[in-house]
């Protein structure tokens, strides 16, 4: 009696969970699915009666779009680039943040103020900082009025001033840009997350390293790292599966226009391309798209698994 | 013998003494290190703040002053009117809190079911929940946008509200909570003829306080941070939220840009983000450990 009471209590409560979860996440599963496998499917065409036949068109269409491999190197790139770089600083600061008393507290909370900002925001910032303010039309008589504060910081270094992301920027100084805004923007969390795990270690493994004698680097390499593993791979995973949906930090410097002004569109991503497709009523591309990144989101995934089954340390 | 014994302790002054001047070289350098990457941190928020106080005389000379030479406050009002902040303040806030408080009633409600009561397929369900949370959300995003045209959604609070109500991360977190309190709080509470309802509201909503306010402050950062859905299907005047309106209200990113207006829009967006960060610190860092997802 009391179980039956229960179960339709139980329901009751997760009712209005299930429903929204039908509507917006069950139903778009395998609408989605559908959607890719329809030929050529738009909404618009679909709501005048039209009729899509079966098949791989969508999936085909979008990986022979010169557009979408640009996205799709676009995205890789700025994974490979900004993952490493960005575990391996906060790292080096987690742990250094771990071997100090004094200041601690104080610099921990600096380190972690980048996490809570909006990143259209701040990506005007740095788009501002990178920016040169002048008149440029791509002919010899440029105005430069100033360089920026970077290209002034560079300049007083003796290095020559560089054209971000003005008109006529070139691919490689619009990919720098864009790696040191997401590596200032990745930081906080791995940092939050490698001390929290480095604060859990547990001392004895240290004190047995110092009566030995070991040296410092050896403690890191063979206790340091080990035992941090899984926050490591935690770290890199979700660092890889943001990378791939990275969007809004590329709109915050360069705008709408994903690129500079005399290229729109250079550096779209993954993401922007699904939402194009969608603007142009083309969903069964930006479905065959949106299941390409799940699948490569998937792979990374159930690769890194693999990866930690054998390398990470519990 | 005694000699002996006074050379060793010689020797060990000598090691020790160079150990402690390896160490305080270390510790100079992690300091040195830390100091410097703290200032890489916090350099573009000062030069967010400074650009903002410059004429904009000053901020296109050719060398960039690093302190105004005159602080000028009249950008932030430029800014309020350029972008009419006003409204979109409002905006946000009617999104943030509606969208916050059901949220928080239907979790607390999913994540008692999921805790507490035994149901047939309780825990088939949970997983598939689970599941769902490695699905990228734009694959969600491509039929959520025909559903709520079809709904007739287009542009209201409603569209920027409902579709993301559930959040089964957060479920997931309260879950992991309610699941920490002991059941023998529950059957007592059964034994005196406690209702669900107000056991829930009475034990076990106080004793998982700390977990709700993480929810409350991370949802509100999520519709304060939100573009690209409310970019799709709410970008009126009368429903545009403050991230989009910043956005298109300064289109122009390179070039000759009236960078002080900008950067103190900029700085007004950002301002209320580090209030709840310096208050709330705490509940920010505890959510976001366990979840790896902005906002």
């Amino acid at each position: 009696m009391v179980d039956s009471k229960q179960q339709w209590k139980a329901w009751l409560y997760l009712a209005p969970a299930i429903v929204l979860l039908l509507i917006f996440t069950v139903w778009p599963i395998f609408n989605t699915v559908r959607m890719a496998l329809l030929e050529n499917y738009s909404g618009l065409k679909a709501a005048a009666g039209m009729q899509f036949e079966l098949g791989f068109g969508n999936f085909v269409k979008v990986v022979q779009y010169k557009r979408f491999v640009q996205c799709l190197k676009n995205t890789c790139l700025l994974c490979v680039l900004t993952v490493p770089i960005s575990t391996l600083l906060a790292l080096l600061v987690a742990v250094a943040l771990n071997s100090i008393k004094f200041l601690q507290k104080g610099l921990q909370t600096i380190f972690f103020l980048p996490y809570v900002t909006n990143s259209i925001a701040i990506g005007m910032v740095f788009a501002a900082m990178f920016n040169i303010v002048g008149s440029f039309y791509g002919t010899e008589n440029e105005l430069i009025v100033t360089a920026g504060i970077i290209n002034n910081i560079i300049g007083f270094f003796g290095g020559k001033h560089i054209n971000w992301i003005n008109y006529g920027s070139s691919y490689e100084a619009n990919m720098f840009v864009m790696v040191v805004y997401i590596v200032w923007n990745a930081l906080p969390f791995k940092i939050l997350v490698l001390l929290g795990g480095l604060q859990s270690i547990n001392k004895q493994y240290y004190d047995a390293a110092k009566v030995d004698g070991t040296p410092r680097r050896r403690v890191f390499t063979h206790i340091t790292v080990p035992l941090l593993s899984p926050m490591l791979a935690y770290v890199i995973i979700t660092g890889f599966i943001g990378g791939f949906k990275e969007y809004t930090s590329i709109v915050g410097i360069f705008g709408e226009n994903m690129g500079p002004p005399d290229d729109a569109g250079r550096l779209n991503t993954m993401v922007g391309f699904i939402y194009d497709a969608l603007e142009t009523n083309s969903q069964g591309r930006a479905s065959a798209a949106a299941l390409i990144l799940f699948g490569i989101i998937l792979v990374v995934t159930l690769i890194n698994n693999q990866v930690s089954k054998k390398r990470v340390h519990y | 013998m005694s000699e002996r014994k006074i050379m060793q302790e010689q020797n060990m002054q000598i090691v020790s003494a160079r150990s402690r001047i390896i160490r305080g070289c270390v510790k100079c350098f992690t300091y040195a290190f830390l100091i410097l990457m703290a200032a890489v941190v916090l350099f573009p928020f000062y030069w967010m703040v400074i650009s903002s106080l410059k004429s904009l005389e000053e901020y296109r000379l050719n060398v960039p002053t690093f302190w105004p030479r005159k602080i000028l406050l009249s950008n932030y009002a430029d800014a309020f009117t350029t972008a009419s902040l006003g409204r979109l303040f409002y905006n946000t806030m009617i999104v943030g809190v509606v969208s916050t408080l059901l949220s928080l009633v239907i979790t607390v409600l999913s994540a008692f079911a999921f805790a507490r009561l035994e149901f047939k397929g309780r825990d088939a369900m949970f997983g598939a929940l689970l599941a769902t949370m490695m699905i990228p959300g734009e694959l969600f995003t491509i039929t959520n946008y025909a559903t709520v045209t079809s709904f007739g959604w287009m542009n209201t609070y409603t569209v920027l509200i409902v579709p993301f109500l559930v959040s089964v991360f957060y479920i997931y977190l309260l879950r992991q909570n309610f699941m920490q309190i002991p059941n023998e709080l529950y059957l007592a509470a059964k034994v005196d003829g406690t209702s669900d309802l107000k056991y829930l509201w009475k034990v076990m909503v106080p004793l998982s306080l700390p977990t709700l306010i993480s929810i409350t402050i991370l949802k509100m950062m999520g519709a304060w941070n939100s573009y690209i859905w409310p970019r799709l299907v709410a970008n009126d005047e009368a429903h545009r939220m403050i991230t989009n309106g910043l956005r298109n209200a300064f289109t122009e990113t390179t070039g000759d840009v009236n960078y002080p207006v900008q950067m103190a829009a900029v700085a007004i967006v950002s301002a209320p983000l580090f209030l709840v960060f310096v208050f709330l610190r705490k509940y920010i860092m505890a959510g976001v450990s366990r979840s790896g997802i902005k906002g």
